[in-house]
């Protein structure tokens, strides 16, 4: 499975890749026997129906679109496609990097699974899909606000519900908490103390504050 | 003619039917909002997203070690499956591999949750056609593997049973034997419940020829698992893409060829006496050994060296409080589990929690096609189609 020979199948595959969407230039890489392209937002469509026509690609299965948040990135969105071709028994990661409110073409045309799939993007993260057939939220509250996957939305949530006796209905409050969130720094190192800064230690190399650089 | 003249002509508005979100039939948390034509379905919108945790979210937040339970509560009809596709993905990552025992093992106890998974599936599926008894006989065998979870992990459902680099702990004496004798009584079962529904005249109505799906319409809706082998495509991950002993295996791949709800009940009943088969062939062959890697920063010492040994108490301390630090990557592993492909997508950024981790579940995509399926079928029909995708909401809702 980790193929990682000079001139491995997948390599070889690879290859053949990069020439089949060389219009689109995009990069590619194989890490641990799999194969990634990184793909320009705008031509996602037409990759997707490359692959999947291309009687050398022939990725006909569409397994999951997904997205992945990198805040401190200009363009902080990953939208994930994983492919998959029954005919060569190969898969495919699709990587697409969007700014925040930078619609991504929908590949509802290409693919019909992937309405759901985007729907949930969607929700999770606030990706917009353009020419979506019916892009609601899909996992979240009726009425929900905010895209909870985001790294910057908290773990906790902005509201909560309950069963309200007096006003005999469910009732939304802002959430409460008896116990603050915790959040450990756990970031020490596994191997004793040697690239730890101690505080009081005036020969250290690395200020402090460098150092802790919590999860939160 | 002077009568046809007099009728007025009225547009009917469908009719919506809101189907749920509690309802016998739904398999759960479902709400449908169907249109109606009469009795005819022109329209369903499954609303999901009523059993939602928001588990990924949960997951960013835990060590690896912490987040595998959450695997046990997405498909709680077959957890040890979902457990395994996570335990594959952070193994890849890390670089190891478990011992060949703990890949027998988990080999094992996967295709017992197949079975969990479709003596469940299959007679819920003859339930809400109104067969009662398939789903009390079922019930009874489920209990019995059930046990061997329970046996196994100390827990009946929620086993936290497969960890990445292996398995909690080897199994107690005698279960080997024990699981052989659960075996030998399994097939007569099958026959009953064979007996029960595979040639019964009502059971066949209300499935042959319902929600019919081509291999190509299957394909593009992204089905997988029997939903995909009932609509004749031969595509199985555990021959097609082997992960932890199933090369070693030797079992048959049933297809169906009709591609309604019909073909997909016998394509889980088949898939049952296979996975017997299987089960046989690693309680046969089942080396000695351990069954969890010996890299100390991935698993932890046996409980008897932490008393003597500093070192091995370190690291029992540190596996428990920080937990291992997975190197920075991403990686999709996929296990075949019981209702389709189950993925995981994980993106490690060289910390101890994962910084991203999607649950690809096969119900979710099945559901999906819902839709297509339903239209042009009785609201009844719809029933029988839910009740052969084999959804859980655990695992779409996540």
């Amino acid at each position: 499975m980790n193929d990682t020979a000079p001139v491995s199948p997948l390599e070889e595959f690879r290859q053949r890749l990069v020439s089949v969407l060389r219009a689109l230039h995009l990069d590619s890489g194989i890490a641990r026997g799999e194969l990634s392209l990184r793909a320009p937002p705008g031509g996602i469509v037409e990759a997707l129906t490359l692959l999947r026509d291309d009687p050398s690609c022939r990725f006909n299965v569409l397994v999951d679109i997904c997205g992945a948040d990198w805040p401190e990135r200009e363009e902080r969105f990953d939208v994930v496609y994983h492919l998959l071709s029954l005919k060569h028994n190969r898969r495919l990661r699709v990587k697409i990097h969007v700014g925040e409110n930078v619609p991504v073409p929908s590949v509802v045309s290409v693919f019909p699974c992937a309405n759901w799939h985007e729907r949930e993007t969607f929700d999770m993260f606030g990706v917009p899909f353009a020419g979506h057939p019916d892009l609601r939220r899909i996992l979240s509250d009726y009425g929900f606000e905010g895209h909870p996957l985001r790294k910057d939305f908290p773990l906790t949530g902005f509201s909560e519900v309950r069963y309200d006796e007096a006003q005999k209905r469910v009732v939304y409050e802002p959430v409460s908490l008896p116990q603050d969130f915790r959040g450990f720094d756990y970031l020490s190192p596994w191997e004793g103390l040697t690239g730890i800064q101690l505080p009081g230690d005036g020969k250290a190399a690395i200020p402090i504050a460098a150092k802790t650089g919590g999860r939160g | 003619m002077t009568e046809q003249a007099a009728r007025k002509e009225v547009d009917i508005q469908p009719f919506t039917v809101n189907f749920g979100p509690q309802h016998p039939a739904a398999h759960g948390v479902l709400r449908l909002i169907l249109e109606m034509n009469g009795e005819i379905v022109e329209r369903a919108d499954p609303h999901i997203g009523m059993l939602h945790r928001g588990t990924e979210k949960l997951i960013e937040y835990k060590t690896y070690l912490q987040a595998a339970p959450y695997f046990d509560r997405l498909d709680y009809v077959a957890p040890i499956a979902s457990e395994h596709a996570f335990a594959l993905a952070v193994e890849r990552l890390l670089g190891v591999t478990p011992p060949l025992r703990a890949q027998y093992i988990r080999v094992m106890f996967a295709e017992l949750t197949r079975l969990l998974n479709h003596l469940l599936g299959v007679t819920t599926f003859a339930l809400d056609l109104g067969a009662v008894t398939p789903s009390l006989w079922a019930f009874e065998q489920r209990e019995l593997i059930l046990e061997f979870c329970e046996r196994v992990s100390g827990a009946r459902f929620h086993a936290n049973y497969i960890r990445p680099g292996g398995v909690a702990i080897d199994m107690p004496g005698g279960l080997v034997d024990d699981i052989g004798k659960f075996l030998d009584q399994f097939p007569k079962f099958l026959g009953d419940l064979e007996g029960m529904l595979t040639e019964n005249p009502i059971f066949k109505q209300r499935t042959v020829d319902i929600g019919k799906v081509s291999a190509q319409d299957a394909i593009a809706w992204g089905f997988s698992g029997p939903m995909l082998r009932g609509s004749n495509v031969a595509w199985d991950l555990r021959k097609a893409q082997p992960y932890d002993v199933y090369d070693r295996m030797e079992f048959d791949v049933p297809v169906g060829l009709t591609g309604d709800c019909y073909a997909r009940y016998l394509v889980r009943v088949e898939e049952m006496r296979q996975s017997v088969k299987i089960i046989r062939q690693c309680l046969n062959r089942m080396p000695e050994g351990p069954v969890k890697t010996d890299d100390r920063k991935v698993s932890p010492p046996p409980r008897a060296e932490m008393k003597r040994s500093m070192e091995a108490l370190i690291h029992h301390f540190k596996l428990y409080t920080e937990g291992y630090h997975v190197p920075a990557g991403e990686t999709y592993a996929a296990v075949e589990a019981p209702k389709g492909e189950f993925g995981v997508y994980l993106v490690a950024d060289g910390t101890n929690q994962p910084y991203r981790c999607k649950i690809r579940a096969p119900g979710f995509t099945h559901l999906q096609a819902l839709d297509m399926m339903s239209r042009g079928h009785m609201l009844a029909d719809t029933v029988a189609i839910i009740g052969s995708l084999d959804i859980v909401f655990g695992e779409i809702d996540r």
